[in-house]
């Protein structure tokens, strides 16, 4: 019996070493194939970005892994110091630590805990929110999701005049950040774009140059990754379809043209592979799966820059969107003063110029477009890679919110209702 | 394989011949097993656990296969017939009545695989079921039935499909005593009125003693007597026969001389006279065997020795004495509760006797069974 | 206690009725039983039952219409649309106007534009730009309102919204169920969805289907397994136990990915069979149902084997020895006499396998792509994406009818007593 037992024990301990040894070499693959599931949401723009050191992006996906897993809320209680910021994790968050919470900390002292938990954002509030205890003090959100936290009244209205910095040119905070500020409640930092990439040994020797490459699988034959969800998909799919640019959300409206674009989809939808992470692109790349995806523009920067990857950029027909702070609503007053405090040094000028060295994203203020210098470890001068760059900035979309607020639940029936058949 | 020509023995209905079976490849479980039933004989194999005799069973069914040797049923060679193939009827040790068919399905069903009709089914249904008085049960479910009741309806689906052979592994094991008995008669009542061949395992010595035509004792892998109740009771011919089958009283001494059939056996410094069956030669360790109601108290036989009495039970019809003989406390002598019996005190020195015939030297095991 | 058995009622020595004192007796013994199983209790009722009721409460919600709108709501009980010009009369635009401006202040009346665009798409963005006006209206005297709304937007001078807060002004609404079967409740009651828009049903079909096919697909391949794992010697049967479970010890994230490295189109299977020449082009097996009911079925056939095992292990070989000294062949034997008995544990493991399976979602979500995806990835889509709950929970509350409903059928062809998981 006991001879028995000893004999059990001793093979679980030797397998449960090899299950360890196995997941220990295959854990880059692995992981980044978890992130897949791990913020379905989708509305993970600008989030955890690939090409930073494989550790802290490993951890990142395996939180959210677990979260996901497990279905539970991992928030850390705010405690009476430290103030809990919210952010996607990854090379992004690495910048904002690098770029506005370090030089905060190293002057005032004030400690932060991280929460990876922006891509779940709008949901986790409001269940915060209905079980009356925010845990959160400032939160990162793409704009989407900041103007309906500010419609259920979860994130608080911002008076940006008297609550952030000046330009240091001189302009009013609201003149500096001009048209990003697509809400009452949304402190916009930066400005990325949704754009595609593609693989320059696949494409054959005349390289795509404009967004309809990915409706002509003649020229391009191959899978192409298309997000699965209708937002970007539908703009691109009526204006490869013929429907002027200026025309394309008026069109949208109508359920003709809703069909014309879920048609016009359809004509590629066999060699469609659709993602929900943002990882989920730049890996099809790598492996080949994909001849182009679309995804965002961080991405494949850390791709093809960080990685060396075979890629090229398409920048025609980019999708600008924002990413930004809110501020839960209702939060005690000696947090939020400090918590303002952070917003008025984080956002100023310099901060949001500084952040931009270890990402490729562009600064939300008008004023730190000048003062945009080279990436912090490459050396490469980050401008040209900025998605507000004039020479990328040539066709550009800008998301429209309300658009999107009005009808996307209907379009998204429709979508979901083609992809699914 | 074997045909009938080239059988040397066709007159018996089973055979095992020169049957070996090993388990591991390392140590034989039944060493150089021969056995012959004949037709309608109720034999059984009587033995400790681990002597082999289920595994000789199991090789009869099917369900094991002889390492070495041949079995021959009705004279022919049946290793390589699977068991479904051997119209051979088993009595399983918890009867293994299927728990999710009624008692007639249970017995239907081999008449079933066999492809009878429905209505013959039927009737030898209820024929085996009236055989052994469960007429009334047959759509109740096993589980709904007594220990007994489950018992004769694995009898009779062993035997509603018409087999000639039936094979019982310890069939009663899991009966109470009294039910035990019962069964014993029922079983024996059943051989005799369809005649069927029936091979009985057990380790029970009075159920084989009751039961059986003749009795193979099995002990180590090998058959150690293979005779009638009666003759297995009073000629045993080896000890541990003599040990395993009723109450015996042994001695263990040395072969002084032989005079025809009589041993002279020395043990300690007396010298006995016993009937030289197994004994080898003079100089040999010799173990003495005598029965206990063999003995008398008093000077009456060919052998007398005294004896200090240890211990006296009052059992009715007769008192067992237990006594110190020759240096052996564990001497035991049934005295007859007769008027004009004598009666030893405890404590009392008293002699014993009995006849040179009644006291058999066989062989000196070396641990006793 | 007495022995004695009369026709009166028994009693105890002294005097006392017997079955008074036996349900004392055994109160007190219930009582201890319950005190042990108190904390299980407590933690089940905590968060089991209760998320279960506030789920299926949150399916029929609506309260939020009433209580932001409470005099529009009153005032457009009279109303009702004849014909596809018929606004509502002054009153109820003047009701609204004060509704907006009180929810505006406390910043409700985009919750409820939100709400209502669920239903009617291009309400969230009125309410939103309304709210920003409302707030300096003078309600006593910048009357009419109808005039002043329309003039603000001209959508306020069409039906659709009005008859939306009509349709949706009770404080309970059967909406959210009628939209997770692909219907739309109007004012002229229940119509179906445009087919173009039509999914619930059709995942649902979906889920129940792939669940039976991976459920069949756990039975035929754990059957075997179930099999050699009882019939072998312990100390094997052991061995081949921890192979089983194995699966267990590794993440469920992993074990899927792990699915995806192998059946993508540049994976080790398509690769495989390419440079052997078997195939030209890759062979979809992944992003698709194929690609659900395989990973699925790896990662829950432990949940068919072990409940198998646990009612094999107690069939004793005798039954099939005895079935073949009987005259059956190997294969009637098994048939007629192994399989019945094992049948309870297929029951066990195919229940277990099927609800689990029915409400997956994580694998569906990495390796189904579209088209062999769950309702449960709606439902998670429902929660985490477009935030519509009530739409989630009444989806989540069909899905527990599904469960229940199939259980019933399930008790009434098999029977639940033949259920052993052990």
């Amino acid at each position: 019996m006991t001879e028995n037992l000893k004999r059990i024990f001793a093979l679980l301990a030797l397998i449960t070493t090899m299950g360890l040894l196995a997941s220990a070499c295959g854990s880059s693959d692995a992981d980044t194939d978890a992130g897949a599931s791990t913020d379905d949401a989708g509305d993970d723009a600008a989030s955890d970005d690939a090409g930073d050191d494989a550790g802290s992006d490993d951890a990142g996906d395996d939180e959210d892994a677990m979260e996901d897993e497990g279905d539970d809320e991992a928030a850390p209680a705010s405690d009476g110091d430290a103030l809990t910021l919210v952010s996607w994790g990854g090379a992004y968050q690495t910048s904002q630590q690098n770029a506005y919470s370090d030089p905060y900390t190293e002057a005032t002292g004030q400690e932060f805990i991280w929460d990876e938990s922006s891509a779940d954002a709008v949901a986790k509030l409001r269940a915060m929110n209905e079980a009356g205890n925010i845990t959160w003090d400032l939160v990162d959100v793409v704009g989407a999701d900041a103007i309906r936290l500010c419609d259920e009244g979860l994130a608080m209205e911002i008076d940006f005049d008297t609550m952030l910095a000046e330009g240091d040119d001189g302009s009013s905070a609201t003149e500096d950040f001009g048209d990003y500020l697509v809400s009452d409640c949304f402190i916009p930092q930066i400005v990325y774009s949704t754009t595609v990439g593609f693989r320059d040994d696949l494409v054959g020797d005349d390289a795509p140059t404009d967004i309809c490459a990915l409706f002509d699988t003649d020229k391009y034959p191959g899978k192409r990754a298309l997000e699965s969800r209708p937002l970007n998909n539908m703009e691109w799919a009526l204006l490869c379809d013929g429907v002027a640019k200026a025309d394309i959300y008026d069109v949208l409206a109508t359920e003709e043209g809703q069909d014309q674009a879920i048609a016009k989809l359809d004509t590629i939808k066999d060699d469609i592979v659709f993602w929900s992470a943002g990882a989920d692109t730049p890996q099809l790349l790598a492996d080949g799966e994909v001849v182009m995806g679309s995804t965002y523009n961080g991405r494949l920067f850390s791709a093809i820059e960080e990685d060396g990857q075979p890629i090229s950029m398409l920048w025609d027909a980019q999708m600008f969107d924002f990413d930004g702070w809110i501020i839960p609503a209702g939060l005690p007053q000696d947090r939020l003063d400090k918590v303002l405090d952070f917003v008025f040094f984080a956002t100023d000028t310099q901060r949001l110029a500084d952040q931009s060295q270890w990402i490729s994203y562009g600064p939300a203020r008008a004023s730190s477009a000048p003062l945009v210098g080279k990436h912090a470890d490459l050396g490469i001068d980050m401008a040209q890679h900025m998605p507000t760059d004039p020479a990328n900035a040539e066709n550009i979309f800008v998301t429209q919110y309300d658009f999107w607020s009005d009808y996307r639940d209907d379009i998204d029936a429709k979508y979901q209702s083609w992809l699914a058949g | 394989m074997v045909t009938e020509t080239s059988m040397t023995d066709s007159s018996a209905y089973v055979a095992f011949d020169g049957v070996q079976k090993s388990y591991d490849g390392k140590t034989l479980v039944v060493k150089d097993l021969n056995l012959k039933i004949e037709k309608g004989e109720f034999v059984t194999m009587l033995g400790p656990s681990g002597s082999g005799k289920t595994t000789c069973l199991m090789m009869l069914a099917g369900f094991e296969t002889a390492t070495h040797g041949q079995i021959l049923l009705d004279g022919v060679s049946i290793n390589n017939i699977p068991p479904h193939k051997r119209g051979i009827g088993m009595v399983f040790q918890n009867y293994a009545l299927f728990p999710h068919m009624t008692v007639g399905e249970n017995l239907s069903f081999p008449l079933e695989v066999r492809g009878m009709d429905k209505s013959t089914r039927q009737d030898k249904v209820q024929r085996a079921l009236d055989m052994v008085r469960m007429g009334e049960f047959g759509s109740r479910r096993p589980a709904q039935l007594s220990g007994g009741q489950q018992q004769r309806i694995a009898v009779a689906r062993a035997l509603v499909f018409d087999a000639e052979l039936v094979l019982m592994d310890e069939p009663l094991g899991a009966l109470d005593k009294q039910l035990r008995e019962e069964m014993q008669y029922e079983i024996k009542r059943i051989h005799e009125n369809l005649g069927v061949t029936v091979v009985y395992v057990t380790h029970d010595q009075s159920e084989a003693l009751t039961m059986s035509d003749r009795i193979a004792v099995f002990d180590d892998g090998r058959i150690q007597q293979l005779a009638g109740p009666s003759e297995l009771y009073e000629k045993p011919e080896t000890s541990f026969v003599a040990q395993f089958i009723g109450e015996n009283n042994k001695f263990t001494g040395r072969v002084e001389e032989l005079v025809g059939d009589v041993a002279h056996v020395s043990v300690g410094d007396t010298t006995i006279k016993a009937l030289a069956v197994n004994c080898g030669g003079k100089g040999d360790l010799s173990q003495l065997s005598i029965r206990p109601e063999r003995v008398t108290i008093g000077e009456l036989g060919d052998n007398v020795v005294d004896a200090k009495v240890c211990e006296l039970i009052y059992l009715g019809d007769h008192i067992r004495c237990r006594l110190d003989v020759l240096g052996n406390d564990e001497f035991v002598v049934k005295v007859p509760n007769a008027s004009n019996q004598k009666v030893p005190e405890v404590g009392g020195e008293t002699s014993i006797s009995w006849s040179t015939q009644d006291c058999r030297a066989l062989d000196h095991a070396e641990v006793a069974a | 206690m007495t022995t004695e058995l009369e026709d009166g009622p028994i009693l105890t020595a002294d005097d006392k009725p017997l079955s008074v004192a036996l349900r004392k007796a055994l109160f007190r013994q219930k009582m201890r039983a319950l005190m042990l199983i108190a904390p299980l209790l407590l933690f089940v009722l905590i968060t089991f039952v209760w998320p279960i009721i506030g789920m299926l409460f949150r399916s029929v919600d609506n309260s939020v219409v009433p209580e932001t709108l409470p005099k529009t709501v009153a005032a457009m009980e009279s109303w009702s649309p004849t014909g596809p010009t018929d606004t509502p009369p002054e009153a109820v635009y003047a009701a609204f106007a004060a509704d907006m401006q009180v929810a505006a202040d406390e910043r409700t009346h985009t919750v409820v534009g939100g709400r209502l665009n669920y239903e009617t798409p291009g309400i969230a963005s009125k309410f939103r730009q309304l709210g920003r006006e409302v707030k300096g209206w003078d309600l006593e005297n910048d009357g009419p309102f109808k005039e002043k709304l329309i003039a603000e937007d001209e959508a306020w001078g069409e039906l659709f919204i009005w008859e939306t807060i009509k349709t949706y002004s009770g404080g309970y609404t059967t909406g959210y169920y009628a939209s997770s079967v692909d219907r739309r409740l109007t004012s002229e009651g229940v119509v179906a969805r445009d087919a173009d828009e039509a999914i619930y049903l059709r995942l649902f079909w979906r889920t129940i289907l792939m669940s039976l096919i991976i459920t069949c697909m756990c039975a035929l391949l754990g059957y075997p397994i179930a099999w050699m794992l009882s019939n072998t010697l312990d100390r094997y049967a052991n061995l081949l136990l921890i192979l089983v479970l194995l699966p267990f010890w590794t993440s469920l994230l992993v074990r899927t990915s792990a699915w995806k490295v192998l059946l993508q189109e540049q994976g080790v299977i398509n690769s495989t069979l390419e440079s052997i020449g078997i195939i030209d082009s890759p062979l979809p097996l992944m992003y698709n149902q194929f690609g659900t009911i395989v990973a699925m079925t790896h990662i829950l056939l432990p949940f068919m084997i072990l409940p198998m095992y646990s009612v094999m292990k107690t069939i004793p070989p005798s039954y099939l020895r005895a079935a073949k000294s009987l005259g059956a062949n190997d294969i009637t034997a098994f048939r007629r006499v192994y399989f019945p008995q094992s049948v309870p544990g297929i029951g066990a493991g195919a229940i277990l396998t099927f609800i689990l399976s029915i409400g997956y979602y994580i694998t569906p979500e990495i390796v189904g792509g579209s088209t062999g995806i769950f309702i449960s990835n709606r439902i998670a889509y429902n929660i985490s994406s477009t935030l519509n709950w009530g739409l989630a929970a009444a989806l989540g509350g069909m899905l527990l009818i599904m469960v229940m409903v199939l259980y019933w059928i399930y008790d009434r062809v098999v029977g639940i007593d033949n259920v052993k998981l052990g």
